[in-house]
């Protein structure tokens, strides 16, 4: 599905994006260290997939990427600049190039705007068109596109299930002609035959308009059938990189073999003889993290070392994996 | 006998727009030991089948007809003329014999009480066990789901456990006075996959070491696959076909069943075909349409599928499907 470029529509380096949680004025300081040192590259029509647990990070990531949150330190490099400081005009003008499609399409959505409002929004903000004629022809295109009729335009969110919603969320993304869409979890709170309807409308758009995906979910089926890569997060670090089909196939990295292996299989005869790796233990607090690597707590292969020292990110093959087993 | 016959159930809620027809004319039965998994979409009908049965329907709602046989006693709701009567019946059952977890650890276990409250309370209520009689058993059982160090925990509040730790102390508590029906609902979709991990594997220990039968319902099929023995797929308030889980997984006779198996991504597949969706959206209970419930969107409709119910057709002794698709009489129109 990708084109082959050299240049990366986004970058991100060292990315790391805390949350000063401190209670009350004396107390001693604490920060959730949400991204900690997180790097990846996005190539144009690429779709990039975010996985990880609740709490791994994947979201604060997403939402430091399209600057709602701003990192304490490290570059986000997009189109050949570094967007991690902007600020103000040149906010808003890059904002025009990078949407984002959100989680929950009852929240996401102002109940007291009609359909074609919420979709105008964007284009009256970022001044697209001339006039509200221009505007309102938009609307209804983008509303075929992403499979509603023209005469929902008038129509409240609440008239509409939540399958309708997320299109309505796509459409409104779709609105200023963005390069990049972020999408957090678009379909984990749709009914299955529901969730395929939007994952194959996320494709089409893809394909005609050229769009870059970040797919952040925790469902690991769906991310690898959308992307054409996977990044592994785990307590706020990236744990693996790399194509979705080897990642998938070949996991190296002792955290992704774990949680490939604890995926249902769809499959009766697979699912019930299926060997599982049933990690012990949950996710340590991201405000008190492990002191070496993150997953040194639950990993069965785990060394002094690996409790000791934090394994940077290794090149094997066409993959980054941040362990010291793979080291040479 | 089965454990768990149900005959016909319907069960109605009154609204401000009318009444919702939630669960129609549903009939299954349960056996002693096994697992049967209730998949549906929400809206289907899955959750308010099994709270009619334990009778724990919220205040609008009202089971209109059928009949429940649980071990060999008619709990039926019309075979009582008093709600009084009804709820003693029910109460008795409930946490005894009958036990349920439910998808939200938080919103079941009480905030405000320890563990240890809790989990003795079932056993107090429905043994004639001793307060430290119970208090052992409660250890016993923290240790059977799999709580390190229970004697520290058990003096703890909910809010000191994580969410597949929580989940863990309501299954305790469901197995506390060993039912012989657990109903679980979506009991791990709150939990992160390493996490419903640990719980599947759990429900299947105990799956296999007690005889307790397993209603679970849910959306996953994965769920599914990993642990039930047969399989009802809901749609629309009804039951529109039942299997094993071989039958339902490999040979599908209802349109909506095979559409649900091909609009998940199953990652052992590394073809980039799209996925194929069900079009449209499920129908509205308020107006329940007349013929299949799935006429709107399934693409073999005929002109009778609008007009008319389809009737159970069995394909095997375990394998029934609701479809005219099924019936050669019915005119290909």
């Amino acid at each position: 599905m990708s084109n082959v470029q050299d240049k990366p529509i986004l970058s991100v380096r060292d990315l790391k994006t805390h949350f000063d949680v401190t209670k009350g004025l004396f107390a001693p300081k604490q920060v959730v260290k949400a991204v900690d040192g997180v790097s990846f590259d996005v190539m144009p029509n690429e779709t990039f997939g975010l996985v990880g647990e609740s709490g791994c990070g994947k979201s604060t990531l997403g939402r430091t990427i399209v600057k709602l949150y701003d990192p304490v330190s490290g570059s986000i490099t997009f189109e050949g600049k570094d967007i991690s400081k902007i600020k103000g005009k040149e906010l808003k003008s890059f904002r025009k190039d990078m949407q984002m499609i959100f989680q929950d399409p009852y929240a996401s959505l102002n109940p007291r705007m009609t359909v074609g409002e919420i979709i105008k929004e964007p284009m009256i903000i970022h001044n697209i068109y001339d006039n509200d004629e221009q505007r309102e022809k938009r609307v209804v295109e983008l509303l075929e596109i992403v499979g509603l009729k023209p005469d929902h335009i008038r129509r409240y969110p609440a008239e509409f299930s939540g399958g309708q919603r997320q299109r309505i969320g796509i459409a409104r993304s779709l609105a200023v002609n963005p390069k990049f869409i972020v999408c957090d979890e678009p379909i984990s709170a749709l009914d299955v035959s529901i969730q395929a309807q939007v994952i194959n409308l996320l494709k089409s758009i893809q394909k005609e308009m050229g769009l870059s995906y970040l797919f952040i979910a925790h469902d690991l089926s769906m991310v690898k059938h959308i992307s054409d890569k996977i990044g592994v997060m785990y307590l706020g670090h990236m744990m693996e990189v790399g194509p979705s089909n080897d990642v998938y196939h070949r996991p190296l990295h002792p955290y992704t073999v774990a949680l490939l292996s604890a995926i249902p299989i769809p499959d009766p005869d697979t699912a019930k003889n299926k060997g599982r790796i049933i990690l012990e233990g949950e996710i340590p607090s991201p405000i008190n993290p492990p002191k070496g690597c993150p997953f040194s707590t639950r990993c069965s292969k785990a060394t002094d070392r690996c409790r000791q020292e934090r394994p940077q990110p290794i090149q094997v093959g066409n993959r980054l994996v941040s362990c010291f087993l793979y080291e040479k | 006998m089965a454990l768990l016959e149900v005959e016909n159930l319907c069960t109605e809620f009154k609204t401000d727009q009318g009444r919702v027809k939630a669960v129609r004319d549903v009939s299954f039965h349960v056996e002693q030991g096994e697992v049967l998994g209730i998949v549906g979409e929400s809206g289907s009908g899955k959750s308010q089948t099994m709270y009619s049965i334990i009778g724990l329907l919220a205040a609008n709602g009202e089971v209109t007809n059928g009949k429940v046989t649980f071990n060999g006693k008619d709990i039926s709701r019309g075979k009582f003329k008093k709600k009084k009567e009804y709820e003693q019946v029910m109460s008795e059952l409930r946490g005894n014999t009958m036990a349920m977890i439910f998808q939200d650890p938080m919103t079941f276990l009480n905030p405000v009480l320890k563990i240890e409250t809790q989990l003795i309370e079932p056993l107090m209520n429905h043994t004639k066990m001793t307060k430290a009689q119970a208090r052992e058993r409660a250890l016993e059982l923290m240790r059977l789901v799999g709580i390190p160090s229970p004697e520290k925990r058990i003096t703890q509040y909910p809010f000191e456990f994580s969410g597949g730790m929580r989940q863990r102390i309501v299954i305790a508590i469901a197995l506390a006075c060993n039912p012989k029906l657990i109903i679980a609902d979506e009991p791990t979709t709150a939990l992160d996959v390493t996490i419903q991990a640990q719980v599947l594997e759990l429900i299947d220990t105990l799956k296999r070491e007690s005889d307790s039968a397993i209603i679970m319902i849910t959306h996953d099929l994965g769920v599914v696959a990993k642990l039930c023995d047969r399989v009802a797929i809901m749609y629309g308030g009804k039951i529109v076909e039942i299997g094993t889980d071989r039958e339902i997984f490999y040979d599908p006779k209802h349109p909506y069943t095979t559409g649900l198996l091909s609009c998940i991504a199953n990652p052992e597949d590394d073809s980039d075909h799209d996925l194929t969706p069900i079009a449209g959206s499920p129908p509205d209970l308020l107006n329940p349409p007349k013929g299949c419930p799935f006429v709107d969107r399934c693409p073999h409709a005929m002109k009778v599928c609008k007009e008319y119910m389809p009737d159970v057709k069995t394909f095997s002794p375990t394998h029934e499907c609701a479809c005219w698709l099924n019936d050669r009489k019915a005119g290909k129109e």
